[in-house]
């Protein structure tokens, strides 16, 4: 089992993601608890107002989106955290490999562990909220693209508050208003579904910003793991 | 000329000089920018005309404006400072951004409540929140607090100085884009409300007092800045020997 | 002069606004003076600590 002496760009990288995939196949928690919180808090709405038909129909795209924002946010604290307490990361920051590297394969490790499933289980809420099945097919969409951009922000987020007390309040309060454009394109470009409206501009969007947190989401996340860990 | 200029500027940077500097400029931008405010002030709700369509309520555009204009103005300080700071290593490029911070979270407050004031008669309500401007306005002042809140977060100086600059240069690529999604999305609906600051083709009457406000504010937060900056410079400097023979030279 | 008060029928929401930027106003240049003095302050009772012990 020799692995040659320089790992190519590729090979670090998926090893990163293994290795993450891997701790959380382990933790199982990392991976539920955001999706348990997920449907609990869909299921608040529903019995907080009412279960009037027109209203569901009405809420259920918002709900849906600031649900999944609210999960993946809860997630985002243990990006770093265990790698912090057992010292790997130092080892990934005076890794051969570009950090910057290093940051999106945990990102993308998070993203199919806390963002995914949650893009997965999305439709089961959307049919209770009685969204008809196209708008569905948007509301898929729409997260994926979503959570991916939520990952990445998080990223930053996360390495630039891992270690600090009450990091976790912190973090929601730095990745919010930044995640803000996400959510207000998100959930009205499902509404506007929802109305029989074109999507297609919303749609564009979203993946337009995605395309740019992914160029330099990794890069500030990076900077910001060799600050926090000075 | 130009070997002036750079003693000068190489200057600034250093902590001492800036303090010693600064606090020769403070009077004369507090007084300039006092007095420009006050005749803004007194022009703007006693002499300029009223509106066709708002009446007097329009007079609010005095404070909203330079209000909203200083907020982001100060984020820009603010990520200016910071991106000099982090490139540069600059210690006084970090105390100004820390500095602007709290003034820029103040405007930005002044803004919003002003505004949304001049919405009560004129929109009918308190807050509307399908309008691009308040939304983006609103998410800014959440991120000053998300700044400042990591700043405290952090004890160690250095540390915290260049955390909140990554944070402040990431906010900075997004607030265009927040505002500019936010306008996108309300023009994409037609919303039900229409912005129109300033009102109609203004005059030069109106016009006038809102240079005067704009400039007076911006020479007034000038003095605020170099003030805290002063403290911040003095905080970050209580170690070194300077800092010792100024106060121990005051004092004695 | 009652007639400049009431500034149309909008006088309480013109007067408020003015009112509050007075208040911020102040509020800055108070925060940013006590900061000052409390710095000054702090380094000055540490370093005449530290004198009065040498």
């Amino acid at each position: 089992m020799t692995e040659p002496a320089n790992p190519t760009l590729w090979q670090g990288f998926a090893a990163v993601v293994k290795r993450d995939l891997l701790l959380a196949y382990k933790r199982p928690g990392d991976m539920l608890n955001p999706l348990f919180f997920f449907a609990m808090v869909s299921t608040l709405f529903p019995l907080a107002i009412g279960p009037a038909g027109d209203q569901l129909k009405l809420l259920g795209p918002g709900v849906v989106w600031v649900a999944a924002l609210l999960s993946v946010l809860l997630s985002l604290n243990s990006m770093y955290l265990s790698d912090l307490e057992d010292g790997s990361l130092d080892q990934l920051i005076l890794s051969p490999q570009p950090l910057p590297l290093i940051a999106l394969g945990k990102t993308v490790a998070h993203w199919l562990v806390s963002g995914f499933p949650l893009v997965l289980v999305s439709p089961l809420i959307a049919i209770t909220y009685q969204m008809p099945t196209e708008t569905i097919g948007v509301m898929v969409v729409t997260l994926t693209l979503g959570t991916i951009s939520l990952s990445l922000l998080g990223s930053v987020g996360a390495a630039l508050t891992v270690g600090l007390n009450r990091g976790n309040a912190l973090l929601s309060l730095l990745v919010l208003p930044l995640a803000m454009p996400v959510l207000i394109f998100g959930a009205r470009t499902v509404a506007l579904a929802a109305a029989d409206d074109a999507v297609s501009a919303g749609v564009y969007f979203l993946a337009a910003y995605c395309m740019l947190a992914l160029s330099f989401a990794p890069f500030a996340a990076a900077a910001a793991l060799k600050i926090s860990n000075e | 000329m130009f070997r002036h200029m750079w003693i000068f500027l190489h200057k600034l940077a250093s902590p001492p000089h800036f303090y010693g500097l600064a606090a020769k400029m403070i009077p004369w931008f507090y007084v300039s920018g006092l007095l420009l405010i006050a005749y803004g002030t007194i022009a703007g709700l006693f002499y300029a005309p009223a509106d066709y369509q708002q009446g007097d309520a329009f007079r609010i555009i005095y404070v909203h404006v330079p209000a909203a204009y200083l907020s982001m103005m100060a984020y820009s300080i603010m990520a200016i400072s910071a991106g000099i700071g982090l490139i540069w290593r600059m210690k006084l490029a970090h105390a100004v951004a820390a500095a602007a911070a709290p003034l820029g979270a103040w405007f930005t407050f002044l803004a919003l409540a002003t505004g949304s004031i001049w919405g009560r008669p004129m929109w009918g309500t308190w807050w509307e929140w399908g309008d691009p401007r308040l939304t983006s306005e609103l998410i800014m002042l959440f991120l000053y607090f998300g700044y400042m809140s990591l700043r405290a977060a952090i004890d160690e100086t250095s540390k915290a100085d260049k955390a909140s600059a990554v944070l402040i240069l990431v906010g900075a690529v997004n607030v265009p884009i927040i505002h500019f999604s936010v306008e996108w999305w309300s023009s994409l609906h037609q919303g039900p409300t229409l912005v129109r600051e300033g009102g109609p083709a203004i005059e030069t009457a109106m016009l006038y007092p809102l240079l005067g406000m704009i400039l007076g504010f911006t020479l007034f937060f000038g003095a605020l800045l170099l003030a805290r900056v002063r403290a911040e410079v003095l905080h970050r400097e209580r170690r070194s020997r300077w800092v010792r023979n100024l106060i121990l030279g005051e004092s004695a | 002069m009652m007639e400049m008060l009431a500034m149309g029928k909008y006088g309480a929401y013109v007067w408020s606004s003015f009112g509050l930027m007075f208040i911020v106003m102040v509020a800055c240049v108070v925060q940013a003076r006590s900061r000052h003095r409390k710095m000054y302050q702090q380094i000055e009772s540490r370093l005449k600590a530290m004198d009065s012990t040498s």
